[in-house]
């Protein structure tokens, strides 16, 4: 690899010595995604129509302006913001913790969201008031599943900040994010024990993930607090890289390790935290996307690997939720189940193309 | 340079009390001591990573530990003892991190920085595998790109734990040769701890010799080997600091004095004696009269004289089976 050679447009997209033909086919492969994603569904559109209609156009069929812009662009979108999220923030998780197999749930986040969620499915009220008032479909029962996992996962981010403040040891943070998620899942069983069945069924609707959730008013609050959790990510990419050399030699070369994990756990979780509160637990992309990035860009600097995890993880949730719709088909398979089942060969085929398994 | 002024060390109880202690530019200061006195806790004290129990340490006229760690890092660099497992890290990209404390929010290297890394990774020899990432580097050289990481940083003073802990000895000695080095090109002071005393003894500039109840002697390592001072601080059962020789013996004597004859054959002479020493003899030169007694004549060719018999022997092996016979004959009596 070349020695890093200071370049204006590199310095603009923080791409120090990302190779720029990757770097341009990852935003092809996006867009291709992207456009993909708008295009099919239940009811197919022309890409020339799509382009015709975003700018503007009159349609040739009434109805595609609606689904377009009341469906398939805010799913589109929500899916690019999740896979980015969960990506970067896996990415963080694993270097942080210097383990390949940390994700972004790591620290009992998404455990903590679904506990909220469970709270209130399964342990709200006694009657139908609280079923109706949230499988009614409407935003309000949406947007209350996505407030109450917000909390749940800012319950257990609050108790894992006030330890990793006050806990020298990385491991032992991690431990205790592990204890954090089984106390919460093992809340969440309880609940499900005592519940009705329909209520069950509507939770494990809510644990099989979807982009479909989020319409344009939940969007206001979605995307800012995902792109401020990004926007955080990118300032930690130097410290993060300091971090590869384990936490003395970081404290050496002047990082403030106490503090950078604070804003690194900051970041991640809210990252999983926001995904997780609007979209469910959606696994696999914050612990295979990091992976892949460093298997093709064979690097462990963090100026490359953020941008380029933060590309494929869209780019990936974008395909992931295509197939997931069948398109031409009325019926859609859950989102998880797609994710493991088309995920792990095209994930497993890069990562073990490579000599040896790649480390952080 | 680094001074020390009535410094304690330790983590509750102190390790070592009033140490008066001061690093030079461009000297190799070599740490020794036993086992568990302490030398990495006085490294990490002196490096700013552990508060003092008591007293300061003085870096150029600041309370090194009252400095910003990021001037702390433009002045001083460590080199710890455990592994970097970063498999992925090219050579380059690691030093390049010693250059955290002067880069921009992204890391980004200047010119300057460029220069700097490339100037380290040449004074190391490590240039010739900057691309090459950690996982395809050898012991010996992973360890000199961590040393150039560290001048990376540009430190006044650099601070190394162990380096040489898992390199064979002709690598051992290669390091310590260029850390020497590199203390007068770059003006640094260097200070290691080490347990490899003959080396130190070779290399250092100066010893601070740490022993077991908390007191530290400094001075020429020649200095420190005639006053009896490395010998009284590693004494222990089974070796011992033989100042004559300028290193340790290692096998206490069970079975009393021999006679070893024949210092015109030099290096057989001397494997000789090891090979006696070894079996437990207390050996003695040529000079010496004792009832037992080893002649060398030729340069493979031994005679075993005792009291009551005479043999020849043209192999080790076969002297000092007759050794071990005699001395069974003996026990039997």
């Amino acid at each position: 690899m070349q020695p890093y050679t200071p370049c204006i447009l590199h310095s603009l997209l923080i791409i120090p010595s990302m190779p720029r033909w990757i770097f341009l086919l990852l935003v092809l492969l996006l867009l291709l995604a992207f456009a993909l994603s708008l295009a099919f569904g239940s009811v197919s559109i022309p890409f020339g129509q799509v382009v015709h209609i975003l700018l503007g156009g009159i349609p040739e069929k009434a109805a595609w302006a609606d689904i377009l812009f009341k469906f398939r662009l805010p799913k589109a979108l929500t899916a690019v913001l999740v896979g980015a999220a969960l990506a970067a923030s896996g990415l963080q998780m694993q270097t942080l913790f210097r383990n390949p197999l940390a994700d972004p749930y790591i620290l009992g986040v998404s455990s903590g969201a679904s506990l909220g969620v469970a709270l209130v499915i399964l342990g709200l009220g006694t009657g139908s008031t609280a079923l109706t008032f949230i499988s009614g479909l409407g935003t309000l029962g949406n947007f209350t599943l996505a407030l109450s996992a917000s909390a749940g996962a800012a319950l257990v981010l609050g108790a894992v900040l006030l330890l990793a403040r006050r806990v020298q040891n990385t491991l032992t943070l991690l431990v205790t994010g592990l204890m954090f998620g089984y106390l919460a899942s093992a809340v969440v069983s309880l609940l499900i024990y005592f519940s009705q069945p329909e209520r069950v069924q509507v939770f494990s609707l809510w644990t099989a993930g979807s982009f479909g959730g989020v319409t344009w008013p939940q969007m206001q609050v979605f995307a800012p607090a995902a792109l401020f959790g990004l926007l955080i990510a990118s300032t930690m990419v130097k410290p993060l890289n300091a971090l590869l050399l384990g936490d003395e030699y970081a404290r050496s070369l002047g990082l403030n390790v106490r503090r950078a994990r604070v804003w690194i756990i900051v970041s991640a979780s809210l990252l999983a935290g926001v995904a997780t509160a609007f979209c469910g637990p959606i696994w696999f992309v914050g612990v295979a996307v990091p992976h892949v990035a460093r298997s093709l860009l064979k690097t462990a600097d963090h100026r490359v690997l953020l941008p380029a995890s933060v590309l494929m993880g869209a780019a990936f949730a974008l395909l992931a939720d295509l197939i997931a719709q069948l398109p031409g088909s009325q019926r859609v398979l859950p989102l998880n189940v797609v994710m493991s089942l088309f995920g792990v060969p095209v994930i497993l085929s890069i990562i073990l193309r490579q000599k040896q398994l790649r480390q952080l | 340079m680094l001074t020390t002024s009535s410094l304690s060390i330790g983590y509750h109880h102190p390790l070592a009390s009033n140490l008066n202690l001061e690093l030079h530019p461009a000297e190799l200061v070599c740490l020794i001591g036993p086992n568990g006195v302490g030398k990495s806790t006085l490294l990490r004290t002196l490096a700013g990573m552990e508060k003092p129990l008591a007293g300061t340490v003085w870096l150029q006229h600041d309370n090194l530990h009252h400095l910003p760690a990021m001037e702390l890092a433009k002045r001083l660099a460590i080199v710890l003892t455990g592994r970097v497992e970063s498999p992925l890290l090219t050579a380059y990209e690691l030093v390049s991190l010693g250059r955290y404390p002067y880069t921009d929010w992204l890391g980004r290297l200047t010119a300057r920085d460029e220069v700097a890394v490339r100037h380290a990774m040449h004074l190391t020899d490590t240039w010739r595998f900057q691309a090459r990432p950690l996982a395809q580097l050898s012991d010996g050289e992973r360890q000199k790109v961590m040393i150039a990481r560290a001048l990376a940083q540009e430190p006044k003073v650099l601070l190394l734990d162990e380096p040489t802990a898992f390199l064979d000895l002709p690598r051992r000695v290669d390091l310590l040769q260029l850390l020497r080095r590199l203390a007068r090109e770059t003006q640094t002071a260097i200070l290691l701890s080490t347990h490899d005393l003959d080396l130190a003894l070779r290399l250092a500039d100066r010893l601070w010799l740490f022993s077991s109840n908390g007191t530290m002697e400094i001075g020429l390592p020649e200095a420190l080997a005639l006053n009896g001072a490395i010998a009284r601080v590693f004494q222990s059962e089974g070796a011992y600091f033989d100042h004559a020789i300028g290193a340790f013996r290692v096998h206490q004597a069970i079975h009393g004095p021999l006679t070893l004859e024949g210092d015109g054959y030099g290096i057989t002479a001397a494997w000789t004696w090891r090979a006696l020493e070894r079996l437990g003899y207390e050996v003695h030169n040529g000079k010496s009269r004792y009832p037992l007694r080893v002649e060398i004549l030729a340069e493979s060719h031994w005679r075993l004289v005792t009291p009551s018999t005479q043999t020849d022997h043209f192999s080790l092996e076969s002297l000092l089976t007759q050794i071990a016979q005699f001395h069974s004959h003996e026990n039997l009596l």
